[in-house]
């Protein structure tokens, strides 16, 4: 593939790496999980007016290097990334960025934000859609079903939760923590629009995302793996861990081959 | 108060860029909010974490919202979401707890609130405290940004009309020191006393909220080598009296004596209704009279 977005998905890959190493900043697996579907989502599905949450506020890397490559955010911005005077900190702050509506970070208060947004939007009248990107560990938070039920309940349709499930957490996999390494079947019985696709096929992610809704919040099931195209991909040590020099140059080589 | 309430929300609220949430509340209370509102009234169900998020989505887009449940429910359960959806925002929501201080008394301790204005305060939230049923529409007419009420009932003595609303207010003159009492306790001291020769009794104020800037300078002139009283059904800590105190400090004032009389939790371990809880922290009726007239 070697169209114009997977040229630019690549390019924002690499400048991810570069955003983390720059900053010494861990993450990165968590970051790598869901920029497919971040890029996919802001270059391939979002209207001007719709809204995004950030649930996941731990890949605010991955958002802030999105927002670049739609021209929205400068590599001097980019260069403050965590430092002191920024508005770019580590879990997003929600002000005085484009695109940026809550601070997020702590876990399970994106559902419900979106679906607040979705119950405005509907209250004028605006056909907008709320998009929400959560974590998969996220959904240990009852807040999260608290937000789905009211969802269903209200059968917001113009509201859609992605849900990262790269299956590894801060310390542990999901299968061994709650013994669940697929949140499908649990979310469907719950009476939403359940979906699953490949979280790093950004076409796979485009079509399910752009397929007519049916009267309910959809929830779409990224099945994705934790620092996905980066030699320590699936490791543990990805979620939390900034990179080694060599680990950076690894990488880079890594994403620049699948560019070659 | 909640009849009050409902009714002040009717008046004040219903317009298309206000919202009524409420955690599966107001049985007999808010039905005609309900009929009314029509899609603006939204049962959310018990689960305040997400009814506090959805206020926070809601007021993003330029809605104003009221979330309503018993008082601790409305504070405590979602006070992260308080703090990080509403308050880092600045959004116009308005927390309303029913059941200030020991208001549900036989329920229990999990129904009671009384540390709420200093969560909430501690949060930059705006604290409102009615004393009066009369204060709410004024109140609600001010909503633009964090706010949390907090609900309980009006003491007033029978047949008596209170001073338009203000966040502190003399509502009986007197020349026997001064009390500050927040929000109903102030008729609560306002009905013990007032039968007093105004020489024999202190002044009354109703506190409504905390800051600082609220404070009349004629409080401060009242208070000044005299005694103050000050009465509150909530903690000491993050209270009226301890941010009074502070107030006086800042301002190098000295009054003859400081009585505080704030809850105390549950000293025996035991639970009843609100006037046994008052009565055990010397807030009901006739321990404020006593601790005037001895």
């Amino acid at each position: 593939m070697n169209d114009p977005f997977t040229r630019l998905l690549r390019k924002t890959k690499l400048r991810l790496l570069q955003l983390h190493r720059e900053a010494n900043c861990g993450h990165i697996g968590g970051n790598f999980s869901c920029i497919d579907s971040l890029m996919t989502l802001h270059h391939l599905v979002m209207r001007p007016d719709d809204r995004f949450v950030l649930s996941k506020g731990h890949a605010a890397g991955a958002l802030y290097v999105t927002l670049w490559s739609l021209g929205q955010l400068s590599d001097t911005d980019l260069k403050t990334f965590i430092a002191d005077n920024t508005l770019l900190p580590g879990h997003p702050s929600g002000k005085g960025i484009p695109g940026l509506i809550f601070n997020t970070g702590s876990l399970g208060h994106g559902p419900s934000l979106a679906a607040g947004l979705a119950l405005a939007a509907r209250h004028k009248g605006l056909t907008h859609q709320i998009f929400c990107l959560c974590s998969d560990g996220e959904w240990q938070e009852g807040s999260c079903w608290e937000a789905l039920i009211f969802s269903v309940h209200w059968r917001l349709e113009n509201l859609t939760l992605l849900i990262d499930q790269n299956g590894l957490q801060g310390f542990g996999r999901t299968i061994d923590i709650i013994s669940c390494d697929d949140l499908t079947p649990r979310i469907t019985a719950f009476g939403a629009d359940v979906q699953k696709v490949n979280g790093h096929d950004p076409q796979a992610i485009a079509e399910c995302l752009k397929r007519p809704g049916i009267g309910l919040p959809r929830v779409i099931i990224l099945e994705t793996v934790k620092g996905h195209g980066l030699p320590f991909e699936h490791r543990l040590e990805s979620h939390y861990l900034p990179f080694s020099e060599a680990d950076y140059q690894a990488a880079c080589e890594t994403i620049e081959e699948d560019i070659l | 108060m909640r009849v009050a309430f409902s009714e002040a929300v009717l008046k004040k609220c219903n317009t298309n860029d206000w919202f009524f949430l409420t955690g599966d509340l107001g049985f007999m209370a808010f039905e005609e909010i309900q009929s009314t509102f029509g899609s603006r009234f939204v049962n959310a169900g018990v689960a305040e974490q997400n009814m506090v998020s959805v206020a926070a989505g809601l007021a993003r887009e330029s809605i104003r919202v009221i979330v309503y449940s018993i008082a601790p429910f409305c504070y405590a359960r979602p006070f992260e979401q308080i703090r990080n959806d509403i308050c880092m925002n600045n959004l116009p929501v308005c927390l309303v707890g029913n059941g200030g201080g020991y208001a549900y008394g036989h329920m229990g301790p999990t129904h009671h609130a009384l540390e709420d204005c200093a969560s909430m305060n501690s949060l930059g939230v705006r604290v409102l405290v009615p004393a009066f049923d009369d204060d709410l529409p004024s109140l609600l007419d001010q909503i633009d940004g964090p706010t949390y009420l907090r609900l309980g009932y009006d003491h007033r003595p029978p047949g008596q009309s209170v001073p338009v609303y203000a966040p502190w207010r003399e509502i009986m003159p007197g020349n026997y020191g001064t009390i500050a009492a927040l929000g109903p306790i102030a008729g609560i001291a306002w009905q013990a006393l007032c039968d007093l020769d105004v020489d024999k009794r202190p002044s009354v104020w109703a506190v409504c909220e905390f800051n600082d800037s609220n404070i009349p300078d004629k409080f401060f002139r009242q208070v000044e080598d005299r005694p103050l009283y000050v009465l509150e059904e909530h903690v000491t800590q993050g209270g009226l009296g301890m941010n009074l105190a502070f107030s006086l400090f800042a301002r190098k004032l000295v009054v003859s004596r400081f009585i505080h009389r704030p809850a105390l939790g549950y000293p025996t371990g035991r639970i009843g209704s609100q006037s046994f809880h008052r009565s055990q922290c010397g807030l009901d009726f006739s321990s404020v009279r006593s601790m005037i007239t001895g």
